[in-house]
């Protein structure tokens, strides 16, 4: 037997040893891997969970939030003001219920606007709690200069970054397979459908807005203090609605590790070109935004099966090429 | 503070017709081809920087550039639309999906203009400002830059609206922007009256853009804040209503201007936000929006 069939006779046993081996692999790095590399590691972590809870919601249900720049930010705020009072497990918890009350309430008021007003109306909350944020902090508490969360082990952070990533995936994965999931892309492809079908979409909407959002304020908190200077502006910076959504179509939404393999490739990117490049590599980053939405449509992971095809076709003609050149010899 | 009130208001007015001016390119851009340009106020930015660059390269008087810049960007914005975004309306399965799309393919052309341009023209302020002399108006004094500004901005928007609303080709945008598919069956080029008020949507922020240039000092920064004004007025006014926009422009610049003068400049935004949320949700269509 060799590899090729025997991976396809066993498909789940070789994606759950590739899982287990890449889970390893985060999990060991702490004890050889340097500073940088863990640090890169925590951030594509830190995308990954943004990615795959924004598409959780948003690309299974078409409605488009851009208010994950919001929930993180509500997540590093809470850091950044809650830090040494409580212990950090708890200001995590504490940032991921902070962020699902806020999208509870966004959800309760916004969820019946229609596509494009859902857009508007949550950008333009980005923007609403960035500035007023900003004002209290500065004018009213008076933080003028922002905050300063002192230096932590890396390693520590990324094994808090990578055990909610292992929640969120695991959440999400099973929330995919439940009638919460089907519910959700049934109100994708028409939500009058849905509702005649019983679905309670409101609901259904609303509950898995708010869940999403649990684990990107929690992530938010978690990585707040690898930017070591917090300030209103920068927490809610609302690149960071649009970079999750990137990589999610990048990496493709109809399966789970979509945009997972977006969030790595573009979390790579980002730390190591970013700083170097900051201008060039902002503007890759509108070009290949443009690129991947007009040629991309179903992501990296959408090209696999057609790449597969293509290969089963030149196989079998090549196949076919041998053996019509067999009869001719005979 | 109260004798404060009509000075306030009529600078509010003043500032309001370039808002409105600005509001109802993206507003022509999002009734009509369905794009939510968030990119709007970049194309502003790339026109003021032209406006600085022709003037002071070349020594064209910035008063004139528009007739070359305008053009310029009238063009850039055709092409975006024949090119790209028709590519991408062929490509989507169903219009909701489309406008998504649309929305962040815009976000993408925000990053390639806004630091096309940083590469360009760096991040540091450009002082290009004519006409600064003061003249007195209704008991207030206003910069001349300003005055003429504004009586510009008035009349093209009430030419883009007689355009608009008495001409054959001003029909055919409107037929195309309520059913595409049945004004194209009677005979109207729609792609080209798509590309065609998508251009004019950009030529309309290229002239604000330039006006300006004239009065505040200017920097490849300046788009993103103008965009985010104008979403707000085209969504106060109703998206694709253009005489809304233009309403809501001079609502926007009266509010602007008594949250600065009264409370805290730096509210203003919080203040526009605060607005367009509690308007969407007690009337999502906004102040003359149909739908």
């Amino acid at each position: 037997m060799n590899i090729a069939s025997f991976a396809s006779a066993h498909k789940k046993l070789v994606t759950a040893g590739f899982i287990l081996l890449v889970l390893i692999f985060l999990a060991t790095l702490p004890l050889y891997g340097n500073d940088y590399y863990i640090n890169l590691l925590t951030t594509i972590l830190m995308y990954t969970i943004l990615a795959v809870s924004w598409a959780m919601f948003s690309g299974a249900t078409g409605y488009m939030s851009l208010a994950t720049a919001a929930f993180f930010g509500v997540g590093i705020m809470a850091m950044a003001f809650l830090y040494g009072t409580l212990p950090f497990p708890v200001i995590v918890v504490i940032g991921g219920v902070l962020a699902s009350a806020l999208a509870f309430l966004i959800g309760l008021v916004t969820l019946r606007l229609k596509g494009i007003y859902f857009a508007i109306f949550t950008f333009g909350f980005v923007m609403f709690i960035s500035q007023t944020a900003y004002y209290t902090d500065v004018n009213i508490l008076g933080n003028a200069w922002g905050h300063e969360l002192p230096l932590m082990d890396p390693g520590m952070l990324h094994y808090a970054m990578l055990g909610l990533t292992v929640m969120t995936l695991l959440t999400i994965y099973f929330i995919r397979r439940s009638r919460y999931g089907l519910a959700l892309l049934s109100i994708g492809g028409s939500e009058e459908a849905a509702e005649h079908m019983g679905i309670n979409t409101t609901m259904t909407k609303i509950v898995l807005f708010t869940i999403s959002s649990v684990f990107m304020g929690a992530a938010g908190a978690i990585y707040a203090p690898a930017l070591i200077h917090v300030e209103a502006r920068i927490a809610f910076n609302v690149f960071n609605s649009f970079v999750p959504i990137l990589m999610a179509i990048f990496g493709g939404m109809g399966q789970l590790y979509g945009p997972v393999v977006g969030a790595a490739v573009f979390g790579y990117l980002d730390r190591t070109l970013r700083v170097e490049l900051q201008e060039y590599f902002m503007l890759a980053f509108g070009i290949i935004l443009v690129a991947v939405i007009l040629f991309l449509p179903n992501g990296i992971v959408g090209l696999l099966p057609t790449l597969q095809e293509r290969l089963r076709r030149l196989t079998a003609r090549l196949r076919k090429g041998g053996e019509t050149e067999q009869h001719a010899n005979t | 503070m109260i004798e404060a009130l009509p000075r306030l208001i009529v600078t509010g007015i003043m500032d309001g017709t370039i808002y409105g001016l600005l509001a109802m390119g993206l507003t022509l851009q999002y009734g009509v081809c369905q794009v939510l340009n968030i990119a709007h106020g970049e194309f502003l930015m790339l026109a003021a920087m032209l406006t600085w660059t022709l003037s002071a390269a070349f020594g064209i008087s910035p008063l004139l550039v528009v007739a070359i810049i305008g053009p310029l960007l009238f063009g850039l914005g055709f092409l975006l639309q024949t090119t790209l975004f028709k590519a991408l309306k062929a490509r989507a399965p169903s219009p909701p999906v489309f406008e998504g799309n649309a929305l962040l393919v815009a976000f993408g052309l925000f990053y390639i203009i806004s630091f096309v341009a940083r590469i360009s023209w760096g991040a540091r302020d450009y002082v290009n400002t004519i006409l600064t002399d003061r003249v007195s108006f209704l008991g207030a004094s206003f910069t001349l830059n300003q005055m003429i500004a504004c009586v510009i901005a008035v009349a093209i928007g009430v030419a883009v609206y007689l355009f608009l609303s008495r001409t054959r080709q001003g029909r055919a945008i409107r037929a195309t922007a309520e059913d595409p598919a049945t004004a194209g069956l009677m005979g109207v080029n729609t792609n080209m009256i798509l590309a065609f008020s998508f251009g004019l949507g950009a030529l309309l922020a290229a002239i604000v853009g330039i006006m300006m240039s004239w009065r505040n000092p200017i920097s490849t920064y300046i788009g993103f804040n103008n965009t985010v004004i104008a979403l707000v007025v085209v969504t106060l006014g109703g998206l694709g209503s253009v005489p809304g926009s233009f309403i809501a422009g001079i609502l926007i610049g009266i509010v602007s201007r008594l949250v600065s003068g009264l409370w805290e400049p730096l509210l203003i935004v919080p203040v526009y936000y605060a607005i367009l949320m509690v308007l969407l949700l007690v009337k999502p269509v906004g102040l003359l929006g149909k739908r």
